[in-house]
């Protein structure tokens, strides 16, 4: 029997595993502000631009991560200017969502008619990453986490609750749209680990478990990358020992993680999550 | 690995000479069935604020078909049972936007990854996964026609009998529930009815385009009118329009049914959004100077309240 220890000679384990642990630790950092901001139908979408993107490069032959940077960029300018309160554009963001997903349809039928192109797009393909995708996945990883440090304490301020933040001269709309290009930047990222249909299951799903373990924010950004971690790294180790997609294991890994992060608040009611995290008493408050 | 796009190899020379065609045909009645179910549904999955819902719907569905191919029934019974079980599960999860919009993410995503798996476990993998996502509009027997039409015809009239009651709890819910109307059951049915038509729609247009019907023709309706009769029939003329012209562009030029639809559908609302957005500015300023707590949804039908008083 090979055990997984033996599996780490091989080339595209590595890859693999540098690629997703990185992704996994950016999508963990972002994820937590994804759900602390309300926005997972934008990351969503930015995930069906990325689609487009990737299929873009395809047409053209060149890396599909470089297309898939390129769109999901100009989706979160877009994005941005649609203004703050992104919460409530669901509607603009959807037609933003199905539009693309329709234009990334027409670039794969002028392709190669290629179904299978399609599907790795879809569902991830992390035992294909090549060396040259890793060294650019680790580049805008160390660009994002970098950006993500300098913004850090005023996003955070400004997610947790948005009026205070205005009021003391926090600038809004410049945040909002910086965090957007983050979540550009690392939805391309999880795109190759996951596909563009499961980049939830690394962003918003840690985060969202993380979010039932504890009310401080500090403890659950650091829950969400963890339990990101883990999800990929067992679910890598799942798949290169089992036959079944590795996007599948990945996703069933931190869904039920997420499941069973229900039980501390169950167990312990009086620590069920209502603190900083919950946006409407916030502004219940406030008023 | 290739993958037919039937419309693609045939090129008219006159666009309307393609109307004898039986396929064609099916197309344009499979097609304008699914405008007008996504047509009267959409526009109050829109006021609803449920648009992350439908796109949602329509992606669980996928992955009920995949398994229901793996076991070897009809892809529709699988597209029901999942479908149904999520539009249970969100209308159960409700309350505030954001928690729900999680529940909607994780239940999503946790299907999906079903969905891979049973389409890896399945042989024509990619093929497979490829028509259910972005469906076979030319590929509809008339078979298929007649029992989408009995569903269609069910949803419309479950619809309109729940019609006043249904508009009046999506307009007001707080007003609704304090004259004892059953919002929750209301919010209920009307998420399996969206079930309902996704599985339909599914089968014919593919999930890529069940969304941009459910939300293109409605999001431009309601910019366009205010009366709630009117949008709901203006959403259903605009579904009808980008259906008709996007089967014709594509039999004609030979580019995806799906990708031309919702093309047309953007492209039409983009203006009209941005003519919109400056009297919507004032009306978003409006309601941020009240430091009131207002969902999406809320302030969604306060538009279209306001709207409909001016």
């Amino acid at each position: 029997m090979i055990t997984p220890i033996d599996l780490f000679r091989h080339d595209f384990v590595q890859n693999a595993f540098l690629a997703g642990t990185l992704v996994a630790i950016l999508s963990g950092l972002v994820g937590y502000f994804v759900v602390l901001r309300g926005q997972a139908f934008v990351c969503e979408a930015m995930s069906h631009v990325g689609f487009a993107g990737a299929a873009g490069a395809a047409l053209i032959g060149v890396s599909p991560l470089i297309g898939m940077l390129l769109f999901t960029l100009l989706g979160a300018a877009g994005m941005g200017a649609l203004g703050r309160r992104l919460r409530n554009r669901d509607v603009e963001v959807g037609m933003l969502l199905a539009f693309l997903l329709g234009v990334g349809l027409l670039f794969l039928s002028f392709y190669i008619r290629n179904a299978s192109a399609a599907v790795n797009l879809l569902f991830g393909s992390i035992l294909s990453v090549t060396n040259a995708d890793v060294i650019l996945t680790g580049l805008s990883c160390l660009l994002s986490l970098i950006i993500l440090a300098i913004l850090f304490r005023p996003l955070l301020f400004m997610s947790v609750d948005p009026d205070v933040a205005e009021a003391r001269g926090v600038p809004i709309a410049f945040l909002s749209t910086a965090f957007l290009i983050l979540l550009a930047f690392c939805v391309a990222q999880a795109m190759q680990v996951v596909g563009v249909l499961l980049v939830f299951a690394l962003l918003i799903v840690p985060a969202a478990a993380a979010e039932k373990l504890t009310h401080s924010p500090l403890a659950a950004i650091g829950w969400s990358v963890l339990i990101s971690l883990v999800s990929t790294w067992g679910g890598l180790i799942l798949a290169f020992i089992g036959h079944w997609p590795a996007s599948f294991y990945i996703v069933s890994m931190s869904c039920g993680i997420y499941f069973l992060s229900f039980i501390p608040s169950r167990l312990h009611p009086s620590r069920s999550p209502t603190g900083v995290n919950h946006r409407g008493r916030e502004r219940n408050l406030g008023a | 690995m290739i993958v037919p796009i039937p419309v693609a190899d045939y090129r008219p020379n006159a666009m309307f000479t393609l109307l004898h065609y039986p396929f064609i045909q099916n197309a344009f009645m499979a097609g304008s069935l699914v405008a007008i179910v996504a047509g009267v549904l959409g526009y109050f999955l829109i006021l609803r604020g449920l648009t992350f819902a439908g796109h949602a719907l329509s992606s669980i569905g996928f992955a009920g078909a995949a398994g229901a191919v793996l076991l070897g029934i009809p892809p529709v019974y699988g597209l029901l049972a999942f479908t149904m079980g999520a539009s249970l599960f969100i209308s159960s999860s409700s309350g505030e936007a954001r928690g729900r919009d999680i529940a909607i993410g994780v239940i999503m995503t946790f299907a999906l990854g079903l969905g891979v798996l049973f389409l890896s476990l399945y042989h024509g993998f990619a093929e497979q996964a490829y028509s259910i996502l972005f469906g076979s509009i030319v590929g509809i027997s008339r078979g298929d026609l007649s029992l989408a039409t009995v569903l269609a015809v069910g949803i419309l009239v479950v619809l309109a009998s729940l019609g006043r009651p249904l508009l009046f709890s999506t307009f007001d819910p707080d007003g609704a529930e304090a004259r004892g109307l059953p919002v929750r059951l209301l919010g209920m049915v009307y998420l399996i009815l969206v079930a309902l038509a996704v599985s339909l729609a599914m089968q014919l247009v593919g999930v890529l385009l069940v969304f941009g019907l459910l939300v293109g023709p409605p999001a431009t309706a309601i910019r366009l009118v205010g009366r709630p009769s009117h949008a709901i029939i203006v959403s259903v003329g605009l579904g009808l329009a980008y259906t008709w012209a996007g089967i014709l562009l594509a039999a004609w030029s030979g580019w995806p049914v799906s990708f031309l639809i919702t093309a047309i559908s953007f492209g039409l609302y983009l203006p009209v959004r941005l003519r919109g957005s400056r009297r919507s500015r004032c009306r978003m300023g409006a309601a941020r100077a009240l430091p009131s707590v207002r969902t999406a949804s809320s302030r969604c039908s306060q538009q279209v309240i306001d709207d409909h008083t001016d």
